[in-house]
């Protein structure tokens, strides 16, 4: 049973970050950490690593254009096996397909019987990504799970619906995509921490998966939008609730 | 210039996201074709054709995804549509996704709004949480497809007829159509629908627990609002998904936005930031949400909350 877990690396969001007024990439601090909403599909591959037993390995797949490694450093230290970097300059800016693309080459290249990925990223949530690499694979896609089951050689999830909830069942392959609601994701210990200065890391370009870095958009304008103007901000004396009720009889809501 | 507007059955009607580009399509003028997903009811049917849909090629609800989108490549084949617009629903992102895929052409996500201008197609988007517009051409040739969010166009019927309907010939995608629904469960939210009321209380995890949305609920009851939350709430599984505002879940935009113990994330404020009227309570004076709220109290909900239900118990009396 072999799981890969896709993770992006990201600009640290606490930080604040620009586009490059000429290209319009965007302008990445130097170091970039995991993306938080990342951590939930390592932990779903742990869990279901260790019911699946002995056999079963948990490798992450990232691409990256390139630099940073420390966000594939807090991810192995969680527990995955070992990880995949696809690493080129040519995929700096890469559009959600080009990202697909190279994510369904490499995890069919490490033989993947489960791919896992979160919903979509926090820096660019095109949130198609996902159903991209099921696509290109040509294996079943389980998506937005908040529950993960393995049943007799399936994953079986329930699936966000807006009514609530819908319970799916796939065979695999298969790709599957987890929200943040899903499991609690575990914090690296001291002995993770130190463990995955020494896990293997496979570094790949984008040649040796065969894939050619397309766009098929380019951006035209980039102009700031007027924000909306903050207003009265007052400390709660113990009359603050009476500063609302008046703001709600003045636009007339009561 | 020949549009295709992704739709899927909802309460017996089509989704309101389709309505939406619907409407916007028709500025477009050409050809307006709906692809319908799900039961194919005549109210749903009707209202697409009302909404401006000519045409409504139609699949039933049981089909996986990846038949989904194989179905409208092959359909994209003989039609040769140059722009499809799909939702932020579930199914439309997994269908998107998987038919950009198939087609090898790329998908704009997130789009607040769409224009045609001769042959090209180009979206626009607002990024960082709403303070940069950011607009986009398709360079990959016909066809262009994009996700656009709830509420970026108003849904106006302009009174046409009822569709021509066809079904849609599925093809077998083998193995990555090998995904079957066991069962579908509903936590239906009461009260007003959360999309349409006029007022909104929403709550987030400075309400601190699971049991002070009852709180939420009787203020909310109290104004006549819908409750609304943030995800950090809903990933905690204190509500159900569908009280969820922001980027991945419902954008209101109602006279009165009231914020409960709610930080005011990028992710959140796309949701809500176009309210008329944004009030917040929050204990921290440093809170973003205060960027946004035309009035901010800096207390703690605990306290500020059950004053203002007693009060407009006593003002209502
Ligand atoms: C790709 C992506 C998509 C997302 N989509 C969404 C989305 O659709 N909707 C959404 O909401 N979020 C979304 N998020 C999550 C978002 O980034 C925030 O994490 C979330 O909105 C925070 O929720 P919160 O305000 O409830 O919690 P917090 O950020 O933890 O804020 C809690 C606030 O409560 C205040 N507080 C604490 N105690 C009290 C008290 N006693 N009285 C008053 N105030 C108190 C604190 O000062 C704090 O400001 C998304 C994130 C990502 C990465």
């Amino acid at each position: 049973m072999k799981i890969v877990v896709c993770v992006k690396q990201i600009p640290d969001p606490a930080s604040p970050y620009k586009l490059d007024p000429e290209n319009h990439f965007v302008v990445r601090p130097e170091d970039q950490v995991l993306d938080d909403t990342d951590r939930y599909g390592v932990e779903v591959a742990l869990q279901l690593a260790d019911e699946f037993g002995d056999e079963a390995s948990v490798t992450l797949l990232s691409m990256s254009p390139g630099g940073s490694q420390q966000g594939i450093r807090q991810a192995l230290a969680m527990g995955a096996d070992g990880a995949i970097l696809v690493e080129d300059a040519g995929l700096r800016g890469a559009d959600a397909l080009t990202t697909s693309r190279v994510l369904a080459a490499a995890a069919k290249r490490a033989a993947a019987d489960l791919v896992i990925t979160g919903t979509e990223s926090t820096d660019g949530y095109t949130g198609v990504v996902p159903q991209q690499v099921a696509e290109l694979m040509g294996v079943p896609s389980l998506t937005f799970a908040r529950k993960v089951e393995h049943v007799d050689g399936k994953v079986r999830i329930e699936r966000q619906t807006q009514a609530g909830y819908d319970v799916v069942e796939g065979s695999l392959p298969a790709v599957l995509s987890v929200t943040s609601g899903v499991v609690e994701p575990r914090y690296p210990t001291f002995k993770g921490i130190m463990a995955a200065k020494s896990k293997p890391v496979e570094t790949l370009t984008a040649a040796e998966l065969e894939v050619t870095p397309s766009s098929g958009q380019s951006i035209v304008s980039v102009e700031s939008v007027p924000a909306r103007e903050a207003g009265e901000v007052i400390e709660d004396d113990g009359e603050g609730h009476l500063k609302i009720l008046a703001k709600l009889e003045e636009v007339k809501v009561v | 210039m020949k549009t295709w507007v992704f739709s899927t059955e909802a309460d017996g009607g089509a989704s309101s996201s389709a309505l939406e580009a619907l409407t916007k399509a028709r500025s477009f003028g050409g050809d307006l074709v709906a692809i319908h997903v799900g039961a194919g009811s005549e109210p749903a049917l009707n209202e697409l054709g009302a909404h401006g849909a000519a045409t409504v090629l139609h699949l039933s609800a049981d089909v996986s995804a990846a038949a989904i989108a194989a179905a409208m490549a092959a359909a994209c084949e003989t039609e040769q549509p140059d722009l499809i617009i799909f939702g932020m629903g579930n199914l439309d992102r997994d269908v998107a996704g998987r038919l950009s895929a198939r087609l090898g052409k790329p998908v704009l996500a997130n789009a607040v709004d769409v224009t045609v201008d001769g042959d090209s197609v180009r979206v626009a988007n607002e990024i960082l949480g709403g303070t940069t517009k950011v607009v986009t051409q398709f360079t990959e040739g016909a066809p262009a497809i994009t996700i656009t969010r709830p509420k970026a166009f108003p849904a106006e019927p302009n009174g046409g007829d009822a569709p021509t309907v066809s079904t849609l010939h599925v093809p077998d995608v083998g193995h990555a159509g090998d995904v079957v629904v066991l069962s579908s469960h509903a936590e239906s939210a009461e009260g007003p629908d959360l999309e349409a009321a006029a007022v909104v209380v929403s709550g987030g995890r400075g309400l601190g627990g699971a049991e002070k949305f009852e709180m939420i609920a009787e203020l909310a009851g109290l104004v006549g609002g819908a409750v609304g939350a943030t995800r950090a709430v809903v990933d905690a599984g204190w509500v159900p998904y569908s009280y969820q505002v922001g980027q991945t879940g419902k954008t209101v935009k109602p006279s009165v936005y009231l914020a409960c113990g709610i930080s005011g994330a990028m992710q959140h404020l796309v949701g809500m930031k176009d309210s008329t009227t944004i009030i917040a309570i929050n204990k921290d004076p440093e809170a973003p949400i205060f960027g946004v709220a035309d009035l901010g109290i800096v207390g703690d909900v605990h306290n500020v909350v059950p004053a203002l239900i007693e009060a407009l118990k006593a003002h209502g009396s």
